[in-house]
């Protein structure tokens, strides 16, 4: 991991090239995280491709309800031959969910960015196909959403038995 | 996609194979009108023994269908292997086809994406044919009770349920051979005969209609009669 | 392909549709000019009588020639990050460890890594052995399934036998320590449940002296088998740098040429007290993806001899009481110690708010968990990065213009665990 003053030295380089990018960056638990403005993603993930972290381990979004903005989106990189991870993070609202996508940078972003549009509805501008890829094609909502509810069978027992529609037919 | 089922034969009424056993041979000595008493007699002393040699045969050489969704399908696979073999039994023939399969041994969740899929492979399977649900998860919703999930009784008949998460290999083995008995003992085959089931057909929701609820599989709408 | 289309009121949506005719792929099919003979699309699955489960693949074919390959996902789409979220930390750990169902300790261990990294919590050296152990059996057991069921297959039934019996020796020994033998609950928050039984280390040693005797049988039988050779060999090749730029790690990664293993790169549970080599291949053909993980069987027995040599003594769990259950006996006669039981029984213990991400090597590649959480008992956010999933986009380029036989293979050879795939 690059310490925190390494990770004060990558935000400084990001903000003299881009001076909007950078909005926060925390040290915590010996992992680094630069938040950034959505709009900026894309040339801060091809600045650190550059610097070393040419390796995208993972694309994940979470839903920070009720923060606001709250659908968050994480791009974890590494730097293999020093073994540094970074954490690129950005958070879009709800009604204008739409964050670049690091597809031409790495290809292999293409089924995790699916994942989250599917599961958050973040849509990735510039995905070559952005489509649901967990749930079925025609399926509506957002299941990771935090105010999408769980779902599944209720469990019977005795007491709700009568209630429960279509048991005691 | 409407299914629709249709009884071709007359309506009889489904009953144990013991207790049919027993009226007929009750009705031999009693008095009956005697055409009625001749069919009767004709189709079950024929049907009985006829059938319990079928039953018996078809028992002893299920072909399951290889279907393995999840985690109990790697248990299912340990049935085959060497130590719990499953060969002794007549039952290693596992078809990849369900053509040619009489036994879908439900190994794993079904989620929605797969629900309809497993339906069609259900279907085509040909009668007589089984079910058998494996594991927590396809009987219940199991260890995830949550959108994602559709217990296999919502849509499609099930025979024996095993339960575990996952169940061992012996615990399957144990369902199989229930199963088997099950078969052996009552010799109706069609399922809807078997369970008295007639007039119960559901109708598939359609993506065409407006309003077709994306969660559940399949809309409960009226049942239609032959 | 269409973006995403809400059905009309009137007619079928595009997705039904487009289900229903066969339409031909819409990437170009080659870049050598004519093609000679027709672009066909076919439907392999999700149920084909391959065990690496519900996966779906629209082949688009010239002849026997697979010219595009698009994986479909989410036929056991189970929603375990969803149920995670309603359920107390240690609650989570069997519904985690259920996602990728050949690597159930370590779907574990990636959770529990990631609550002790926001916890802040010391695990005893005697509980990161067993972890070790316990990881490396598991991952021996993964590899013996992925090479029965490869060489299913590729038509050498018999070694799935063998890989079975086997198998079936490493279940006794998760049944003997936690009394499971699949998602064994085994692995807990700040260490593992229970400590081990006597005789236990006795038959692991036995089974690891067994192993390689077995494992060398396999290698007697499949190495320099020529159907093997001619079906393996350059087959599936996919340069180094193709496979960084799609994110793929392990064995994949490693069959072609780069090192990397997190137990060596960014050593985590006392991997770096052990002495043991990462198997590398040169090609990164199929032959070598075989070759790797036959390879690294014996690598993991080294680990759990080594492990069982300098197993310390010692507690098996944390003693944070705050975190970790007191032993039974110490609830007759500390009040303290039922205070404790009875809050992480009933709520469970609370984590600092904080967001972290754990990454581990699993069988298939780096496993990594993010976990969120918001102070409470129940975690806001797990997020499972799982190698399968990454490592099927590696499907397309390495089937492409190769035949149909070769795609099984490449498939057996890339290990997808659906179960993980989809989550």
């Amino acid at each position: 991991m690059p310490d925190a003053t390494g990770l004060e030295l990558i935000a400084q380089d990001l903000r003299a090239s881009h001076p909007d990018a950078v909005l926060s960056t925390k040290y915590f638990r010996d992992e680094a995280t630069i938040e950034l403005a959505p709009a900026a993603l894309l040339a801060a993930a091809e600045a650190l491709h550059a610097r070393g972290y040419s390796f995208m381990a993972s694309c994940h979004g979470l839903d920070y309800y009720p923060d606001e903005p709250r659908l968050g989106v994480h791009y974890q990189l590494l730097d293999m031959p020093n073994v540094d991870r970074i954490c690129l993070a950005t958070r879009v609202s709800t009604e204008d969910p739409h964050v670049p996508s690091l597809c031409g940078i790495w290809p292999g972003a293409n089924h995790p960015e699916r994942e989250v549009f599917d599961m958050l509805g973040v849509v990735f501008d510039g995905h070559p196909d952005m489509r649901r890829i967990l749930m079925p094609e025609d399926y509506e909502g957002h299941p990771q959403r935090r105010d999408f509810p769980t779902g599944g069978e209720p469990i019977i027992f005795t007491y709700n038995e009568d209630k429960l529609p279509g048991w005691t037919q | 996609m409407e299914v629709t089922r249709s009884r071709l034969g007359p309506a009889r009424p489904a009953e144990d194979f013991r207790i049919r056993q027993l009226r007929a041979r009750d009705m031999l000595r009693g008095d009956i009108p005697d055409e009625e008493l001749q069919q009767y007699v004709e189709e079950r002393v024929l049907t009985t023994t006829l059938d319990k040699a079928v039953a018996w045969a078809r028992g002893n050489s299920l072909f399951p269908a290889t279907f393995g969704l999840a985690c109990c399908a790697i248990e299912m696979m340990s049935l085959p292997g060497a130590r719990l073999d499953i060969a002794r039994f007549g039952f290693e023939a596992f078809r990849a086809s369900p053509r040619q399969a009489d036994l879908l041994i439900l190994s794993g969740r079904v989620s929605i994406k797969m629900a309809p899929v497993v339906r069609r492979i259900y279907d085509q399977m040909l009668e007589p044919r089984w079910a058998i649900a494996m594991g927590a998860c396809c009987s219940s919703m199991g260890v995830f009770n949550n959108y994602a999930i559709v217990p296999a009784d919502k849509f499609m008949p099930i025979d024996v349920h095993v339960p575990g998460c996952p169940p061992r290999p012996e615990a399957l083995m144990h369902g199989i051979l229930r199963l088997r008995s099950k078969i052996q003992g009552d010799p109706p085959a069609g399922w809807r005969e078997r369970y008295g089931a007639e007039g119960t057909e559901e109708v598939l929701g359609a993506a065409d209609l407006p309003g077709t609820n994306a969660i559940n599989v399949f809309q409960s709408g009226e049942t239609q009669r032959a | 392909m269409d973006a995403v289309s809400t059905p009309t009121p009137t007619g079928l949506s595009d997705y039904r549709k487009q289900e229903e005719s066969v339409t031909l792929s819409s990437a170009p099919a080659t870049d050598e000019g004519d093609l000679d003979q027709e672009l066909m699309t076919i439907n392999m699955g999700p149920h084909h009588p391959s065990t690496h489960g519900v996966l779906r693949l629209i082949l688009t074919l010239e002849g026997e020639t697979v010219r595009d390959v698009k994986p479909i996902i989410g036929y056991v789409h189970t929603g375990i990050e969803k149920t995670a979220e309603a359920k107390a930390y240690w609650k989570v750990i069997p519904v985690v460890e259920r996602m990728d169902y050949l690597s159930y300790y370590f779907n574990a261990y990636a959770f529990c890594g990631a609550v002790e990294k926001l916890l802040e919590i010391d695990i005893p050296p005697r509980a990161q052995y067993l972890r070790v152990i316990h990881m490396e059996l598991n991952r021996i057991m993964s590899h013996l399934v992925w090479l029965g069921t490869s060489c299913i297959d590729l038509g050498a039934i018999s070694v799935w036998w063998y890989c079975f019996r086997e198998r079936e020796s490493v279940l006794d020994l998760f049944e003997m320590s936690s009394g499971q033998r699949m998602h064994t609950r085994y692995f807990q928050v700040g260490g593992v449940i229970e400590d081990i039984p006597r005789g236990w280390v006795e038959r692991v040693r036995r089974f690891t002296r067994v192993m390689r005797t077995r494992a060398d049988q396999y290698a007697a039988l499949l190495d320099k088998n020529e159907i093997v050779l001619q079906r393996l060999r350059h087959t599936g090749v996919v340069d180094e740098q193709t496979l960084l730029g799609l994110g793929v790690t392990g064995p994949l990664l490693r069959a072609a040429g780069n090192p990397w293993d997190l137990r060596k790169a960014a050593p985590y549970c006392s991997y770096d007290h052990f002495d043991f080599k990462i198997p590398v291949g040169t090609i990164g053909d199929n032959y070598d993806r075989y070759r790797v993980r036959h390879a690294e069987l014996y690598e993991s027995c080294d680990i759990i001899d080594q492990a069982l040599d300098g197993l310390p003594e010692g507690p098996f769990i944390t003693e944070d009481r705050k975190v970790a259950l007191p032993p039974r006996h110490e609830l007759a006669t500390s009040m303290e110690a039922l205070i404790h039981h009875f809050k992480l029984v009933t709520e469970g213990f609370r984590v600092p708010p904080g967001e972290v991400y754990h990454p581990i090597e699993s069988p298939r590649g780096e496993l990594g968990c993010f976990v969120r959480s918001d102070g409470s008992s129940r975690p806001a956010r797990v997020h499972m990065r799982d190698p399968s999933f990454v490592n099927l986009q590696a499907t397309a380029p390495a089937t492409r213009n190769s035949y149909i036989a070769d795609l099984v293979a490449t498939l057996a050879m890339l290990d997808p665990v659906l179960g993980g795939v989809d989550r």
